[in-house]
């Protein structure tokens, strides 16, 4: 496979991998972890592929387009750095996918933590791989929401659901500013490319918005990388299932927020603000963490405090402003990642095998479990930075750095002190937990007694020991190429030197070194006993300092104040949103015009007066103004007055030059004003004369006045607002544009049609969606529509019709309504082929004259219409030929299609294509696609409408059956 | 003209407005409908007024002066857009009459109690 291909697979096939296993039956386990660990090892073979393409500072780079106008662009990178984080992400999670196949119980549900799992390792391939800040953040939010997931996977647990819910309020609003920092890079930089911005250094850090860029940036990598004062989420994570908080604590989740600073350390630090936020804030995660890790007596929360301690750690390396500390911090993020996920699966072992992971109630479990506990103490060791171990090279390293950034601020010198005193810590914590686990009396009164696990469950721990050994022992055949290529990724030619060796002879570092081992053995000695027996619970000197206390207050003040600003700010009723929302617009309107100035040229532009227009409107007023009044009481008046209005508005377009507005508009109130009728009779009768209740009198009154204050401020602001525009002259539009192009580039010459279906195809795409999900709607709310009892009986019409029926001989009822509408039944049907001839007419000339696809749908539906009320309901729907479902989405396909065919001579979306054929006998005819994309429009809109219709008209059908069964039973019972 | 169309689209958009804030289904319906016709006339009055010249190109397609045809195509979108809302909210508030048994807009008569937050329909 090309490097490309191999990139791609690595990114994509986790998420193929979640919704696989996702698919899953919840019972099958073993398939379940067979398929993730294979998608796991496909993705780490693929990885290991490119190792030989990125020796000295080389780089996969494959780029997919995505919005190419805004710059952003899908970018897979693959360098040195990355590398090194997806092979620690896909090779650790291959190991915890063992793990947790025999970790988990054959009642949980399996499958949904695998493809969670799985989502997991596709997101933060997603961040270490991308090759743009965008992606790259999209990816983190990922993260967030899916370690919500993860955490929260046993959710009948109240503490996993709260710690799942912290962590993804911290982690996803650290991500949010991260975003915003993303954003103030892109436009400092001028673009979100990762290459670029990581060469544009110094541009960044002279920027005035570097203090905002950098404080945002850290906002989101301190907070996925629990940094004091945002930790508090990570110990809470623990209540997610161990195998997942030996991933997403260890090599993943809080790694990401490591990885960002290490990828953006060339860009943001180098400056005081850096060192004095990042390695502050590192030093008091450091020594918090390992300083509350002594007194925890859950092995878990040891393990979490652990975590954050080294984080901090790492943090303070990324913060001391050297780039030896920065291989250091690299360093010891990949050892950290081996000891810490060894130690959380062999905690999960003790829990597993004893049931308890309360470190006051165990003991002794050398004697059960000589195995595991050896790999344990291995582990602990490498963590406590015990010589001829991973953490000890690292740590070496760490030590090194702080004495040598002694200069003469004279805060320095707190550095090597501080950071002997959390190796001490470290060393106390560790000790504690071998000691207290392994050694001493016998178990006894465990839920379990205690035995080595099945081995599965230890080759994991054991590979991962391996490590530890490996790179504590022979760092430079082990590790060395790889940190080699992460360092030059991320400092390129100016890489720094640096030696792995174990050994560097006696100096400060192994002086300071053993003073925190021998330190932290015999602070454990002298304090051992009253920790455990510690009164006051948490660590001393910080347990009244409660940050989930501190974090639930924030949030049930969030919620109080939203409740408030709800009740203060908030409507219930709709005319008191509709209120406001005019208001607002008033207000907002008229407040431009005070910024702005109401100051206008003077008005030039006039078109001659016509008396003729004038009485239209005055016709159009008087039809407005009435079917105000009339609403209320006479809808069926109130009705026709709005359609007289609308036939003014169309009349309107028609005079001033718009023949298509002219067209569509009154086809569309025809139409609407059928639906309208076809609604009425299902609305409560509403008298004049029965009485508002008293006490209401005087509030109506009120409101009424101020709704007319209202309703009078609008208009008189629209009609200033249109007099002051109508009688400016126009500047210089893109009119002419499309005026002058229409027929050379789209072949019509109706530019109006050109317009919708070329030029703005995709506009009328989206519009015919929506047309076609109104359809739908309709529809779906009328299949369950229930009339209100008051309006089921029939009107008082049909009941004198049928009456007079009944009382002669030889006629059914219905007859006389049917006579009745004899004449036009007739006109109508005759009427319908004419009017799909219309029809036809409207469609074909619509590129070159008024007209087009959606009159054309319209004047068909309006055909269907007059069958309706020729012969009702029930003879069209026996015999209509169109199935309306189908044919929205007929409609939709046909343009959709239409405008995919340019795909295929390598055209954008919608490139439309014309040309003039000569027929004989007709002559010469336009040829365009955008005929077919009109045909589509005109499909789906007789579709829509007369679904619409459709739907409306059955409800009388339904109806009449269920009161003629009705009828029919009470004649049964007549005859009885 | 100008002063004529200026002052209908007015009074459309007040009777329209007016009708929005009444308490009845099918008034807001209407008004719905009115204010529609008022803006859809405002924005095709952003192109100016013209009379006898749509933009609608002769035989040989010659470029003339002709209406601003970028309004009216805006238009156009939001006639059928504003068909397919009046029909949607037709059909809404019938839905909704027959599940609340009335025709206020807020499903409850005012005089009626208040609703339980949490619980618009007590």
């Amino acid at each position: 496979m090309s490097s490309n291909a191999l990139l791609a697979t690595a990114s994509v096939l986790p998420f193929a991998g979640a919704v696989l296993v996702g698919a899953l039956p919840s019972r099958a386990r073993n398939a379940a972890a067979a398929l993730t660990g294979l998608v796991t090892l496909i993705c780490l073979g693929c990885i290991l592929a490119l190792t030989s393409q990125l020796s000295a500072g080389g780089r996969v780079v494959h780029t997919v387009e995505w919005l190419p106008s805004l710059g952003v662009n899908l970018v897979l990178r693959l360098d040195g750095l990355a590398w090194l984080f997806a092979v620690l992400v896909l090779a650790i999670g291959t190991l915890v996918v063992l793990y947790a196949r025999y970790y988990m119980a054959a009642a949980d549900p399996v499958p949904r933590l695998f493809s969670y799992f799985l989502a997991f390792v596709g997101a933060m391939l997603g961040i270490v791989l991308a090759g743009n800040l965008i992606q790259l953040v999209l990816f983190w939010e990922l993260t967030s929401i899916v370690s919500f997931l993860l955490i929260g996977y046993w959710y009948d647990n109240a503490a996993a659901r709260d710690g799942a819910r912290m962590s993804l309020t911290i982690t996803a609003a650290g991500g949010l500013c991260l975003l915003v920092g993303t954003i103030l890079i892109g436009r400092i930089v001028g673009s979100y490319d990762l290459d670029t911005v990581l060469a544009s250094g110094d541009t960044i850090r002279n920027s005035p918005l570097y203090l905002p860029t950098l404080v945002l940036v850290l906002a989101g990598a301190l907070t996925k990388s629990a940094q004091f004062p945002f930790h508090i989420w990570l110990p809470r994570a623990m209540a997610a299932p161990t195998p997942i908080s030996a991933y997403l604590h260890s090599a993943t989740m809080v790694k990401a927020g490591i990885f960002l600073m290490i990828r953006l350390w060339p860009v943001l630090s180098g400056t005081e603000s850096w060192y004095w936020i990042v390695g502050g804030l590192g030093m008091a995660t450091l020594l918090i963490g390992s300083w509350s890790a002594i007194f925890q007596h859950d092995l878990k929360g040891l393990l979490a405090y652990s975590t954050i301690s080294h984080l901090g750690l790492i943090t303070l390396l990324l913060g001391l402003d050297s780039p030896l500390a920065v291989v250091a911090a690299i360093f010891h993020t990949v050892n950290h990642a081996t000891f810490k996920a060894s130690l959380f699966m062999a905690v999960g072992i003790i829990d597993h095998e004893t049931g308890t992971r309360d470190m006051r109630r165990l003991s002794g479990l050398w004697r059960a479990m000589p195995y595991t506990g050896t790999l344990a103490m291995v582990a602990a060791a490498a963590m406590a930075g015990v010589p001829l171990l991973n953490g000890f090279l690292s740590k070496e390293m760490f030590l090194s750095e702080a004495v040598d950034n002694i200069d003469d601020h004279p805060l320095h010198y707190a550095l090597p002190v501080l950071a002997t005193l959390a190796s001490a810590f470290t060393m106390l914590y560790s000790l504690r937990f071998i000691r207290q686990t392994f050694f001493g009396r016998p178990p006894h009164d465990l839920p379990h007694t205690p035995h080595e696990p099945v081995r599965w469950m230890r080759i994991p721990i054991e590979m991962l020991v391996l490590a530890c050994i490996a790179i504590g022992l022979v760092p430079n055949l082990t590790i060395g190429p790889a940190l080699e290529r992460a360092v030059q990724a991320v400092f390129g030619a100016a890489s720094p030197s640096y030696s792995l060796a174990i050994w560097h002879g006696f100096n400060a570092p192994l002086a300071l070194s053993m003073i925190a081992l021998f330190g932290g053995v015999a602070l454990y000695f002298l304090f051992g006993r009253r920790i455990n027996t510690n009164p006051r619970g948490g660590p001393w000197l910080m347990d009244r300092l409660d940050g989930g206390w501190l974090f639930e207050r924030t949030m049930t003040g969030l919620t109080v104040g939203a409740r408030w600003l709800e009740r203060v700010a908030g409507a219930e009723r709709l005319q008191a949103q509709l209120r406001i929302l005019f208001l607002t617009a008033l207000v907002a309107s008229l407040g431009v015009g005070v910024i702005r100035g109401f100051a206008l040229p003077v008005a030039v532009h006039q078109t001659g007066f016509d008396p003729a227009f004038a009485l239209m409107w005055i016709v159009g007023a008087a039809c407005a103004v009435g079917a105000a009044e009339r609403a209320k009481y006479h809808r069926l008046t109130a009705t026709i007055f709005v359609g007289g209005a609308g036939l003014v508005s169309s009349l309107t377009f028609l005079w001033l030059s718009a023949p298509d507005l002219a067209v569509t508009q009154i086809l569309v109130e025809i139409v609407t004003t059928v639906l309208l009728l076809l609604g009425l009779r299902w609305l409560p009768k509403r008298d004049a004369d029965i009485p508002a209740p008293a006490s209401e009198r005087a509030r109506a009154r009120r409101r009424r006045l101020m709704d007319l204050g209202i309703a009078a401020a609008v208009g008189l602001g629209m009609a200033g607002l249109a007099y002051a525009v109508m009688t400016r002259p126009a500047g210089d539009g893109i009119a002419r544009w499309f005026v002058e192009e229409a027929y050379p580039k789209a072949g019509g010459r109706n530019v109006v049609n050109v317009l919708l279906v070329d030029f703005r195809a995709f506009d009328t795409l989206g519009e015919i969606s929506v047309l076609g999900v109104v359809g739908l709607t309709v529809f779906a709310l009328l299949r369950r529509f229930r009339p209100a009892p008051d309006s089921l009986e029939r009107p008082k019409q049909q009941h004198h019709h049928d009456a007079y029926d009944r009382a002669r001989e030889g006629r059914k009822p219905g007859d006389t309504t049917a006579d009745a509408m004899l004449v036009p039944q007739v006109v109508m049907t005759w009427l319908f082929p004419f009017i799909v001839l219309l029809c036809l007419h409207l469609f074909l000339r619509g590129h070159d004259l008024p007209g087009g696809g959606f009159a054309a749908g319209i004047a068909l539906t309006i055909g269907f219409t007059l069958q309706y009320m020729a012969h009702g309901a029930q003879w069209v729907e026996e015999r209509l030929r169109i199935q309306p479902i189908s044919w929205i989405g007929l409609g939709l396909l046909i343009s959709v299609l239409t405008g995919a065919a340019s795909w295929l001579f390598g055209r954008p979306f919608l490139t439309t294509y014309f040309a003039y054929w000569e027929l004989p006998l007709v002559g010469k005819i336009p040829a365009a696609s955008a005929l077919l994309f009109d045909l589509g429009i005109m499909v789906l809109v007789v579709g829509a409408s007369a679904l619409m219709l459709v739907a409306l008209a059955h409800q009388s059908l339904r109806r009449t059956r269920s009161a003629e069964a009705e009828a029919e039973r009470i004649e049964e019972r007549e005859t009885a | 003209m100008e002063i004529v169309l200026s002052i209908g689209i007015g009074l459309f958009a007040a009777s329209g407005v007016w009708l929005m804030l009444r308490p009845r289904t099918f008034q807001v319906a209407l008004g719905l409908s009115l204010l529609s016709y008022s803006v859809n006339l405002f924005i095709f009055a952003m192109g100016r007024l013209t009379v006898g010249a749509p933009p609608v190109l002769g035989k040989g397609a010659e470029v003339v002066s002709v209406d601003d045809p970028v309004p009216q195509a805006l238009v156009l979108t939001a006639l059928v857009i504003s068909f397919a809302l009046t029909a949607l909210f037709l059909v809404v508030l019938l839905a909704a009459r027959g599940v609340t048994g009335n025709d206020h807009v807020d499903g409850r008569e005012p005089h009626e109690a208040e609703p339980h937050p949490g619980n618009p329909h007590p």
